[in-house]
């Protein structure tokens, strides 16, 4: 990522001189209970990276949607070109020279690179039949633009989520895009990625294309935008220049100050909960194992668990729960001995777990939130068979409640919830199974800012009321911010400890230090060397991000892009 | 949502609202709009001895379909209902009157007959990691090749005591009617109320979120086809006594039926939705149209013929349904 902060060019707070590519103007769109869009305005020029900015929930995706023809505008109007005009479908977002790129890529992947990027618009021949050679040909050369070095015949299998990535934005050219939509393209890339991420963007910027840029990350915007909109609760609160300082881009997204980023609040650490002896298992092909995990957690204590992607991290908090099994070592709760590979003999422990990937492995997604929320308690609400469904509602109302769940109703699907509150869904299922030790492996992954800190306070909550805390966190500043102590794991073993509470740069450097060096000779670790404390922090994040999000991001291309 | 189509009902077109008030209502709507359909048809359809004719037409596939329903819920497949309908009553058939077994003991044997082959099948899905197309696919032939071995291949008359579980009281209830109802308030009651029901939306929903939650899926899995193989033995029995004979071919393709009505009836192949009272609506809807038709004197092939339409259709509105909900 080096050179992306001194590009400052004259002028980029957007000139009146330019074209206007896109406009968007008081724009409603409500959903039965939900009130997504309630006036919204957007102009996008040509030659402008537009960073569209809000927490999870304030109308950023709808109003993506609306722009790539999933949605259509209750009331006011979109123009393009200076024409009102009705995106009824892709098709019709395709022809106004609008292309999107979704968290959740749109790729075949049986097809080859070629394909995709074709797809639908493949080249024929005299006999109507694909001209390959052609197809193959465009496509090298759009690859060529997007600086990516596999041949075209390549199957998008087997490809990397950069690498998908480029291949969506290769296709997004093919269509001669003048308005391009990229949904945080940067949320699952290592460091090196987003810089070539960021220098293909410039690169179109430059050649007149207007890009629409969503990230979390509040240090890209002034590396590569131009303006931001900040949305909130379905508004258009502003429209700043990108060089507008962070504390105050997460004013206008919050609507107040967010003063303490970490609110941990200590408490004095009782009993030993979590005592994990010796814990080992080896590894098979996609979960690296580990060796040797030694590790406790006291009553009112929160543990970190830092590391590389790989270093075992997740793999311990599973065998820890009981998901997976382990070859040697123990799991005690409260000086008894757990049974190897099984849940419920944990969750009887008290444990509960809030995996990694909430929607693959948290959620019922189709399901009402009441019956997410109870989930866990769902024996212990059974009498003589027969389950008490009065009680499980009402307990499901106060959770909802005290966790501040925005939502039309317990009725409302867990799938139409922004990440933040499916996140919080999550959590209180635990919380009414009536957990002590509740291990959170990435808590916060793609949860706003302002619903992270109401997970923090979930988190001092917990503490206070005596629980223990195991938290596996990716996020440096998170994982030295929310923990009383910090155990860094590297190729499967626990490898150091360091204090929690001082997020800083030394602290943050500690940590990289004790994970890259034990994690000496892989790739990561050459790349992260001589880098600061917090860029390490967010290396460690993006790698995360790549494993997981490359399965998804193939899955999902399979299943279609019917999400929302 | 019916209270919103009445409030806007007027002001439209009757066939707008009309089409309105059958997407909105799904299954019912449809059952619904086809008993308009065939009352103005045929003069014959709407009389009482006609209509509980077809609840007895019904009730055969309603049963199966109702321990379908719970195996669609938890997102597998059961194939074999049909096979171990026949089984169960050849089985009872043959311990009452080859073996000369009392009642009181043939019949739990029978229904003990269904509940081993669901076990076999969920131990299959749920412990051999079959996946449960294949697994109640063998399910199915084994069954129906046990019933002819055990038969010999010809019928076996059913004991007499439980003949009047095909028999009509007080000269107009039919005793299959009782049953269907009596099977779906259980279906209900399972699927609403029961650790095993809730458990099923929830593996049908996301197995892992469940495995994850504490849901000991394995085990529910072997109780949700056991319970499948159950039905389809309480089916087949009711079937073997309105024909007085327990035959070994009987119930051929009603595992197909009995899917028919469950996704008619408004539930996800997919797994994780599904209503018992849909399921006998989308059950009612393949006997009505039977009926029906039969009334018209539409032959058997043409029958076919619109049965398929009327499958195709009822999922199609059902889905349009969902998408202008959603």
């Amino acid at each position: 990522m080096t050179g992306v902060n001194d590009d400052v060019r004259p002028g980029r707070e957007g000139p009146p001189g330019r074209a206007e590519l896109l406009r968007v103007e008081g724009v409603t769109k409500a959903f039965p209970g939900v009130k997504a869009l309630d006036g919204v305005d957007l102009r996008l020029l040509a030659g402008e990276v537009h960073v569209l900015l809000g927490e999870n929930g304030a109308g950023k995706s709808t109003l993506i949607k609306m722009l790539a023809g999933a949605h259509r505008p209750d009331t006011g109007r979109i123009v393009v070109g200076g024409r009102e005009v009705a995106v009824r479908s892709a098709q019709d977002a395709e022809r106004l020279g609008i292309a999107t790129i979704h968290q959740e890529f749109n790729l075949v992947p049986g097809l080859t690179v070629a394909e995709n990027v074709f797809l639908g618009r493949q080249p024929r021949n005299r006999l109507g039949l694909v001209d390959r050679r052609t197809m193959n040909e465009r496509a090298a050369r759009l690859l060529e633009r997007v600086r990516l070095r596999v041949p075209p015949t390549a199957p998008v299998a087997g490809l990397g989520i950069a690498a998908l990535q480029m291949v969506e934005i290769a296709k997004a050219l093919s269509l001669d895009a003048r308005v391009l939509i990229m949904d945080e393209p940067t949320a699952v890339l290592t460091s090196g990625e987003v810089a070539t991420l960021f220098g293909i963007v410039r690169e179109l910027r430059d050649s007149g294309v207007g890009v629409v840029f969503i990230t979390h990350h509040l240090e890209e915007i002034a590396a590569l935008g131009d303006r931001v909109t900040v949305l909130r609760d379905g508004r258009s609160v502003a429209e700043v220049p990108a060089s507008t300082a962070e504390d105050e881009l997460i004013r206008l997204m919050v609507g107040r100050d967010v003063t303490e980023q970490y609110p941990r609040r200590r408490t004095p650490a009782g009993a030993p909960l979590l005592r994990v002896r010796g814990l080992t298992r080896r590894g098979v092909a996609g979960a690296p194992g580990f060796e040797d995990v030694d590790l406790e957690v006291r009553a009112g204590e929160v543990v970190g668990l830092a590391g590389l992607v790989g270093a075992g991290r997740t793999e311990v908090a599973r065998a820890v729960f009981g998901v997976d099994r382990y070859t040697a070592g123990s799991v005690e709760v409260d000086g008894r001995v757990l049974r190897p590979g099984d849940v419920r003999a944990a969750m009887r422990a008290g444990v509960g777990l809030v995996p990694e990937d909430r929607k693959a492995q948290g959620l019922l997604l189709d399901a009402p939130l009441h019956d997410n929320l109870t989930l866990a308690r769902l024996h212990r609400d059974t009498r003589a068979g027969l389950v008490d469904r009065r009680a499980q509602r009402r307990e499901a109302a106060a959770m909802a409640g005290r966790l501040k769940v925005r939502m039309s109703g317990l009725e409302q699907p867990a799938r139409t919830l922004s990440g933040g509150n499916q996140q919080k869904v999550v959590i209180g299922k635990w919380l009414l199974a009536g957990v002590r030790l509740l291990i959170l492996d990435e808590p916060t992954r793609g949860v706003d800012v302002g619903a992270k800190v109401e997970i923090y306070r979930l988190v001092n909550e917990l503490t206070a009321a005596g629980c223990g805390v195991l938290m596996v966190s990716s996020d440096l500043p998170e994982v030295l911010g929310m923990s009383d102590r910090v155990l860094v794991m590297a190729r499967g073993r626990v490898v150091g400890e360091v204090p929690g509470g001082d997020q800083g740069p030394a602290a943050q450097d500690a940590v990289m230090e004790l994970a890259v060096r034990h994690a000496e000779g892989t790739e990561t670790g050459g790349e992260t060397g001589g880098q600061t404390g917090g860029e390490a922090g967010r290396q460690t994040g993006r790698e995360t991000g790549r494993q997981t999000g490359g399965d998804k991001g193939n899955t999902s291309a399979m299943e279609g892009s019917d999400v929302g | 949502m019916s209270a919103e189509a009445a409030v806007r009902a007027p002001g439209t077109a009757p066939a707008e609202w009309f089409t309105r008030a059958v997407l909105r209502n799904g299954p019912l709507g449809g059952l619904v709009a086809l008993v308009a359909v065939m009352a103005v048809l045929s003069r014959d359809f709407l009389h009482g001895r006609n209509l509980l004719n077809v609840g007895v037409q019904a009730s055969v596939t309603a049963v199966l379909a109702f321990g379908v329903t719970f195996v669609i819920v938890s997102a597998g497949i059961d194939l074999s209902v049909g096979s171990v309908a026949a089984l169960s009553a050849t089985v009872t058939a043959w311990a009452a009157t080859s073996q000369g077994l009392p009642v009181v003991a043939a019949l739990p044997l029978g229904l003990a007959v269904g509940v081993v082959a669901g076990l076999v099948s969920g131990a299959l899905v749920a412990y051999g990691r079959l996946p449960a197309f294949i697994a109640t696919l063998a399910m199915l032939s084994v069954a129906r090749g046990l019933s002819l071995v055990i038969s010999g291949g010809s019928p076996i008359a059913f004991p007499s005591a439980l003949n009047h579980l095909g028999d009509t009281l007080g000269g107009w209830l039919p005793v299959p009617v009782l049953v269907t109802v009596a099977m779906g308030l259980l279906a209900a009651l399972v699927l609403a109320r029961t650790y095993t029901g809730r458990a099923m939306f929830a593996i049908g929903g996301n197995e892992e979120a469940a495995r994850l939650s504490g849901i000991d899926v394995k085990r529910r899995k072997l109780v949700v086809y056991a319970l499948s193989g159950l039905f389809a033995a309480v089916a087949g029995i009711v079937l073997a006594a309105r024909l007085t004979s327990a035959q070994p071919q009987a119930a051929t393709g009603y595992e197909l039926d009995a899917i028919a009505a469950v996704v008619i009836g408004g539930a996800s192949l997919s797994g994780g939705s599904g209503k018992a009272s849909g399921t006998l609506i989308g059950a009612l809807i393949l006997a009505v149209l039977r009926n029906g038709l039969n009334l018209l004197s539409v032959s058997a092939f043409w029958q076919q013929v619109a049965t398929g339409l009327v499958i195709a259709m009822a999922v199609l509105l059902d889905t349009l349904r969902r998408r202008s909900t959603r």
